[in-house]
């Protein structure tokens, strides 16, 4: 009986604002452009947070990953034929392996860009010289047969691991494992596929691509050497480069940063020049919720502004609205209405005009993150709560600003509410 | 409710030695000066006087729609002047039925809904409430305009809704306040006709109004005069 009470008092409460229609959507405008701004701000943040956790677990996070970088002098000042030395060195592998205790492990990794080829097919493979614990350090699931050992390692064995997307396009429909495939004058036995996660987040790009080749360093330096030659127009460069890449794991997520700018000073003092990179996953995080940051206090000042210029629209039209229908109020006193039913009637149907608000809002606010995503490019996530939280937030503003005009409707004098013109 | 035994004397509505005194700024303006009536149950009473002569006071606070400055009104065994105003508006919900000169029906609720007010208020099931509206809207040959709104009815219609809303809640005691007042002088018999008949079949009837040949259908007449009871005339 009280639920078909409340019901009555909402049909009353939609029956008067139908009678306006215009004006109560008017009204409603703020709490719609709140609501939408709410949604389309949880939204962001959520798509961001769930980017940079995405991303991270790709790259590890517990990874710190060092890259050699040319330095930019260096380029600068390139001759023809000058050789260009730099980036990481076998022996910078065994300092931070020795300096940092809570480096756990730490894997080199060599990459040279060469064609593989098995029988018709080519493809322009990146090959990567690591060692096993690669395969730890970069999960990725085993598709087929088996990982490097460290018994490859240590006999230089001509053996492969390709990328599921290599494997189809070098193997395609043949046997996979044990096929013979040639690589850069080298025959190697392929042993296993794994799968590949190629992708960026920020500026960090992930361990792996889709092209790679994993073979032993041993091996990778006795084929390929530490001089690369690259034939660009007309000039030929050479570089000496050890280590392309070393990823070194930290014992736990606490000490990553700390261990990153330690290795990062430790290279520094060693090598004189900026001709590396360290780079840390868990950044992702700090930059993602940097951007949630910004996008809360962009949305969430129009949120708030909206919803406060909103609440004051509702609160002015329905003491308009009051004023109008003092007779009625009068007329409903004399009959018995009690204080608190006036109130109840006012704020009922200021809720279900800010709710009515909410829900429009809750619309447009589902087709923001929609149109965010389809042309900024930004991930977003829409989350049932935050529907829900936007439901409540409407509702709260249609009690809060409704509060003074019912109980100024209320307190009304009944015999001067019944005189009133 | 709350009852007191001051009333045990008073079976329907007494006014003793009642003032009300209005306050305009620092001025007070008295309004009823110490007026004290019985009203007996099923009685017929015509409130007339100059304006001015606080008709309308007096019957606001027989409405329990104000309290009196001092002097008591019990109504029913209650003491009216020392009741909270919830207590009020239960009184008025629950004993009461207004009848206004210019009607007072809400103009965006249908005559079925003008109705149904007291009975919204009792907590009535809305059933009920509306099985009940149609019974009273046949009753004074409404029937075929239940779900029209009172802009589009006639005064005479209109008032006749008022009437069946005053009764909804079937109370004792009606109240009106210029009941034909705002209606054509044939409308205005039809309506005293039905008040007749209310107060016939056992409803105290209170009315205000200055027109001797609207009082004559009353069994007594209140004189009133400077906020006091000039004299009362008992019979037709």
């Amino acid at each position: 009986m009280r639920r078909s009470r409340l019901m009555l008092n909402v049909r009353l409460g939609i029956k008067n604002l139908r009678l306006h229609k215009l004006r109560s959507f008017l009204t409603m405008l703020g709490v719609v452009f709140g609501v939408s701004s709410v949604i389309a701000m949880l939204a962001v943040g959520e798509g961001a947070s769930k980017e940079a956790l995405e991303q991270i677990r790709k790259l590890g996070s517990n990874n710190i990953i060092v890259r050699s970088v040319k330095p930019v002098k260096e380029q600068i000042r390139e001759v023809r034929t000058r050789m260009s030395i730099y980036g990481l060195l076998y022996e910078d592998m065994e300092r931070i392996a020795g300096s940092f205790s809570a480096v756990r492990r730490i894997v080199p990794a060599k990459l040279v860009r060469q064609e593989g080829r098995l029988g018709a097919r080519t493809l322009e493979l990146r090959v990567v010289g690591t060692t096993p614990e690669w395969f730890d350090l970069v999960r990725r699931p085993l598709v087929a047969g088996r990982v490097m050992t460290s018994t490859d390692n240590g006999q230089r064995r001509g053996v492969v691991v390709l990328t599921e997307h290599g494997a189809r396009r070098l193997l395609a429909t043949e046997g996979t494992i044990g096929q013979p495939v040639r690589i850069g004058g080298g025959i190697f036995e392929v042993i296993g596929i794994v799968q590949s996660e190629s992708g960026f987040g920020g500026d960090i790009q992930t361990p792996d691509q889709d092209v790679d080749a994993y073979i032993p360093l041993e091996v990778a330096r006795e084929r390929f050497g530490d001089i690369f030659t690259q034939r660009t127009a007309g000039a030929r460069i050479r570089e000496r480069v050890e280590l392309h890449q070393l990823i070194a794991e930290v014992a736990t997520l606490e000490e990553v940063e700390a261990t990153a700018a330690g290795i990062e000073s430790l290279l520094m003092r060693f090598h004189g020049k900026q001709d590396y990179r360290v780079s840390v996953p868990l950044a992702l995080l700090r930059q993602a919720e940097a951007t949630k940051r910004t996008f809360n206090i962009v949305l969430g000042s129009i949120a708030a502004i909206s919803l406060l210029v909103g609440g004051i629209g509702i609160m002015n039209i329905m003491l308009a609205s009051v004023t109008e229908r003092t007779r009625e109020i009068g007329i409903r006193r004399a009959v018995g209405a009690k204080k608190k039913q006036i109130v109840g009637q006012f704020l009922i149907e200021t809720v279900v005009l800010s709710t009515t608000g909410g829900l429009i809002g809750i619309g447009i606010g589902l087709l923001v993150p929609w149109l965010i995503t389809s042309f900024a490019g930004m991930p977003t996530v829409v989350k049932p709560g935050s529907l829900v939280l936007s439901l409540g937030i409407s509702m709260t503003v249609g009690i809060l600003f409704g509060i003074y005009p019912a109980f100024r409707a209320a307190d009304l004098d009944p015999i001067e509410a019944l005189r009133h013109e | 409710m709350k009852t007191t035994a001051a009333g045990a004397t008073c079976a329907e509505a007494c006014l003793r030695e009642v003032c009300k005194v209005y306050r305009m700024g620092d001025q007070e303006v008295p309004a009823l000066r110490g007026v004290s009536v019985e009203f007996d149950p099923g009685s017929f009473w015509a409130v007339m006087g100059p304006s001015g002569s606080g008709k309308s006071t007096l019957l606001n606070i027989l409405g329990c729609l104000d309290r009196p400055t001092s002097g008591r009104y019990l109504l029913q065994g209650d003491d009216v002047g020392a009741l909270d105003d919830d207590t009020l508006s239960e009184l008025r919900l629950r004993r009461l039925g207004f009848v206004f000169q210019s009607f007072n029906l809400i103009p965006q609720l249908t005559v079925e809904e003008n109705i149904q007010l007291p009975l919204y208020y009792l907590g009535w099931e809305p059933e009920k409430s509306i099985e009940r509206a149609r019974e009273l809207a046949a009753k004074f040959d409404l029937a075929d305009r239940v779900g029209h709104r009172p802009t589009e009815l006639s005064g005479g219609q209109q008032q006749r809704v008022a009437i069946a809303r005053a009764l909804a809640n079937d109370p004792s005691i009606i109240l009106a306040d210029e009941p034909t007042g705002n209606v054509d002088s044939r409308m205005g018999g039809e309506i005293m006709q039905i008040i007749s008949e209310l107060n016939r079949s056992g409803k105290t009837i209170i009315m205000v109004t200055h027109e001797p040949h609207i009082a004559a259908f009353a069994r007594q007449r209140l004189y009133m005069k400077d906020g006091a009871v000039e004299h009362i005339e008992e019979g037709r």
